[in-house]
């Protein structure tokens, strides 16, 4: 697998918000066609990562940095990261009243065509892709008139983060506690979405606190973040582990709790 | 004219505030001797309108201009309007004067009926005045005063209140012409009426007078348009009464499109009877300073009445907004939406009053205000004001000023929409509650443009 082309480097990556400092150094390295699993209790740096990475301005990056395709991530305006192919799906998207989802989903997919040099999508093919999409995350169509999440449930706000994920299909996806509030149900829905955009080129970035989500989509690799810093790395039996036995089972754990 | 001699000078004279006060009694003083000019040119007019003249220019001169101290005038200091050493208009048009590309300011609309007047005054080869649907009568208002036997005397500044606002009387006592809009019992007119002034001429005063009467059950759709092919400074001064009897019902929209630097100052007094329905839509775009006074009296039972307004200002502009809907009459109803955008250093004022007369019992009234605000040097005033007197009502009223939400820019930045696109999107989902309202494509379609330019300057 590794001999697949690199995606994504994260170095010796610290950032804080205000006077905090959340993530302690960073090293991460993410292959084309990979899923990792970042882990962690409450408090972790999980969500902490997954904004840092998505440009969120809050953060400030003290140390470290990210290669992204070649380039210096941290540079780049967050619509220049989307852009380029990175998607983060939000653990709480934003309700824009006013704005309804065809035209904000239609804005962005020419944003990123007009990135890449192509003309703006034409209806027709517009409403096929959406359709198609929706189909996806089994949608349903009268969201597309409504505002932005304007009064969704938690869980159509999550199927509709997958399903502007499946829309503007991007090479690196970041899922930010996506399983959080959501019922078997739509979770299956969700994973199914995600599961069935995978393939050699897209790789995903899944945060998440329980391993119930790892059951749908299945990592590669999974991390154990503890304050601010990844303590353990493996395959998917270590989520398994963590399951079983706690975040206290984690030997990086373990050491700092000891002191 | 009199000069209180009487009046002690403040303990701590500001030499600048001194001299804009006195420039402000010279310019009193200007207005008046135009009116005494203008002494001969009124003689064929009739008499009660002399006499309704008369009436109001000594109100003038009693009041003079408003100032900051007037409460209705506390945060609107009219000064360089009242100041402007201008020209009132009437009549003087020459060839020059209709040279320009007025159309775009006309409505798509094909059906649309329009009367133009430019720099004040009735532009019949710009206008539609013949072949009229039938139950309208479509005139300006000079036409109208020669007309003998027409609506104007029972009407014509009857509502507009001269007492309480300098410039309604000035208006009154200085009006040349505007539109008269008569709809017979029961017309329905189906194409909207444009009234669209257009303003070429820099440092001219056009004193602009509408009356709108809509007789038993008429229906209607009407657009205001003030509009300027120029950067020139002029102040427009307009006051628009409408009347709707019982069952009418009257769409009235108002868009200012004035000059960066002009002064507009006008008042729609609407004044509607017994199962009326008037929804009046102010849009706001142009002026160095706008004042608009929206003011609603329900007469009879069962009235709705709704007053919206959307306001969009930069770089310095001040933009004043002053409603009042009178509950005179039980079971009426009454909407308010104000909506406004700020960015620079501009400022903008609301203030909302609703009166609940002591008979008015079952009143509804709604009133909200929300105001956004994209710079921090912007500022906005804004106050509900409701007196109730009767105890069987229903008033609410929400009052709120913010700034974009970050978390739904970052959103839309997030999934590749620039962060001026993204700004773009958020203040026209703002103003979209009041630009919805628009029942006239072509007019929401010019309005959406207008929000558009504005944000991107």
């Amino acid at each position: 697998m590794s001999e697949r082309p690199v995606l994504l480097e994260i170095k010796n990556l610290h950032a804080r918000v205000e006077e905090k400092e959340i993530l302690r150094g960073i090293d991460l390295t993410v292959h084309e066609g990979e899923t990792h699993a970042i882990m962690g209790p409450n408090g972790s740096g999980k969500s902490t990562l997954a904004s840092v990475l998505a440009g969120r301005e809050e953060y400030e990056v003290t140390a470290g940095e990210v290669i992204y395709k070649g380039k210096d991530l941290l540079d780049m305006a967050p619509e220049e990261r989307a852009c380029e192919g990175v998607f983060l799906a939000f653990q709480y998207p934003v309700e824009i009243p006013g704005v309804s989802n065809t035209y904000f989903l239609k804005a962005a997919v020419n944003a990123i065509r007009q990135h890449r040099g192509e003309g703006e999508i034409s209806p027709v093919d517009f409403l096929k892709l959406v359709k198609e999409k929706m189909a996806l995350v089994e949608m349903d169509q009268s969201l597309l008139n409504r505002s932005v999440n304007e009064g969704f449930s938690g869980g159509e706000k999550k199927r509709c983060e997958i399903f502007q994920m499946a829309v503007l299909d991007p090479q690196l996806s970041i899922l930010d506690e996506t399983d959080s509030g959501l019922d078997i149900d739509a979770l299956r829905i969700v994973s199914n979405g995600v599961n069935q955009l995978r393939d050699e080129h897209h790789a995903s970035i899944v945060v998440t606190h329980y391993q119930r989500l790892l059951n749908y989509i299945v990592p590669d690799f999974v991390h154990v973040l503890y304050q601010g810093r990844i303590v353990q790395s493996g395959g998917k039996e270590l989520a398994l582990e963590l399951e079983a036995n706690g975040y206290e089972s984690i030997k990086g754990i373990r050491e700092v709790v000891a002191g | 004219m009199s000069t209180n001699l009487l009046t002690a000078p403040p303990a701590f004279s500001d030499p600048r505030k001194e001299k804009l006060q006195e420039r402000t009694r010279e310019a009193k003083v200007r207005y008046l001797m135009a009116f005494d000019a203008g002494r001969s040119r009124r003689e064929h007019e009739p008499e009660w309108l002399q006499a309704r003249r008369a009436s109001a220019i000594a109100h003038f001169e009693r009041n003079g201009f408003p100032t900051v101290r007037d409460e209705d005038w506390k945060y609107t200091d009219v000064t360089p309007a009242a100041n402007l050493i201008c020209e009132p208009q009437f009549g003087q048009q020459t060839e020059s004067t209709f040279e320009g590309d007025f159309a775009p300011f006309y409505l798509d609309e094909k059906t649309t009926l329009r009367i133009v007047f430019v720099n004040g005054t009735l532009a019949p080869q710009l206008s539609t005045l013949d072949n009229l649907p039938s139950g309208l009568s479509l005139l300006g208002m000079q036409d109208a005063l020669q007309t003998p036997g027409n609506a104007l005397q029972t009407h014509l500044g009857r509502y507009a209140s001269v007492e309480d606002n300098a410039f309604v009387a000035l208006n009154t006592a200085l009006f040349h012409d505007g539109a008269f809009i008569h709809l017979q019992k029961d017309a329905q007119i189906e194409s909207p009426i444009q009234l669209l002034f257009i303003n070429t001429a820099p440092l001219s005063a056009p004193h602009v007078r509408n009356l709108v009467l809509l007789e038993e059950g008429a229906r209607a759709s009407l657009v205001e348009s003030y509009v300027s092919l120029t950067d020139d400074t002029y102040l427009t001064n307009v006051v628009t009464e409408i009347i709707a009897k019982e069952n009418a019902a009257l769409d009235h929209y108002k868009e200012q499109l004035e000059s960066q630097t002009a002064y507009h100052i006008a008042t729609t007094q609407i004044q509607a009877q017994e199962n009326a329905n008037v929804e009046s839509h102010t849009f706001t775009f142009g002026g160095a300073i706008s004042r608009h006074d929206a003011n609603a009296v329900m007469d009879g039972e069962h009235i709705e009445v709704t007053l919206n307004g959307l306001y969009v200002a930069g770089r310095t502009q001040l933009m004043d907004n002053h409603t009042v809907m009178d509950h005179a009459k039980p079971n009426c109803h009454s909407f308010e939406e104000y909506v406004g955008v700020l960015d620079g250093k501009a400022v903008g004022v609301f203030n909302g009053k609703i009166f609940v007369r002591q008979d008015a019992q079952k009143t509804d009234a709604k009133q909200s205000n929300r105001a956004l605000l994209l710079s921090r040097d912007a500022e906005v005033n804004t106050k509900p004001q409701l007196e109730i007197f009767a105890d069987d009502v229903k008033c609410t009223h929400g009052a709120t000023v913010g700034e974009l939400d970050d978390e739904a820019l970052f959103y839309l930045r997030a999934r590749g929409i620039s962060a001026a696109n993204a700004r773009d999107m958020l203040v026209y989902a703002f103003a979209q509650a009041v630009l919805n309202n628009v029942a006239i494509p072509s007019l929401r379609e010019q309005l959406e443009k207008q929000l558009m330019l504005r944000l991107r300057h």
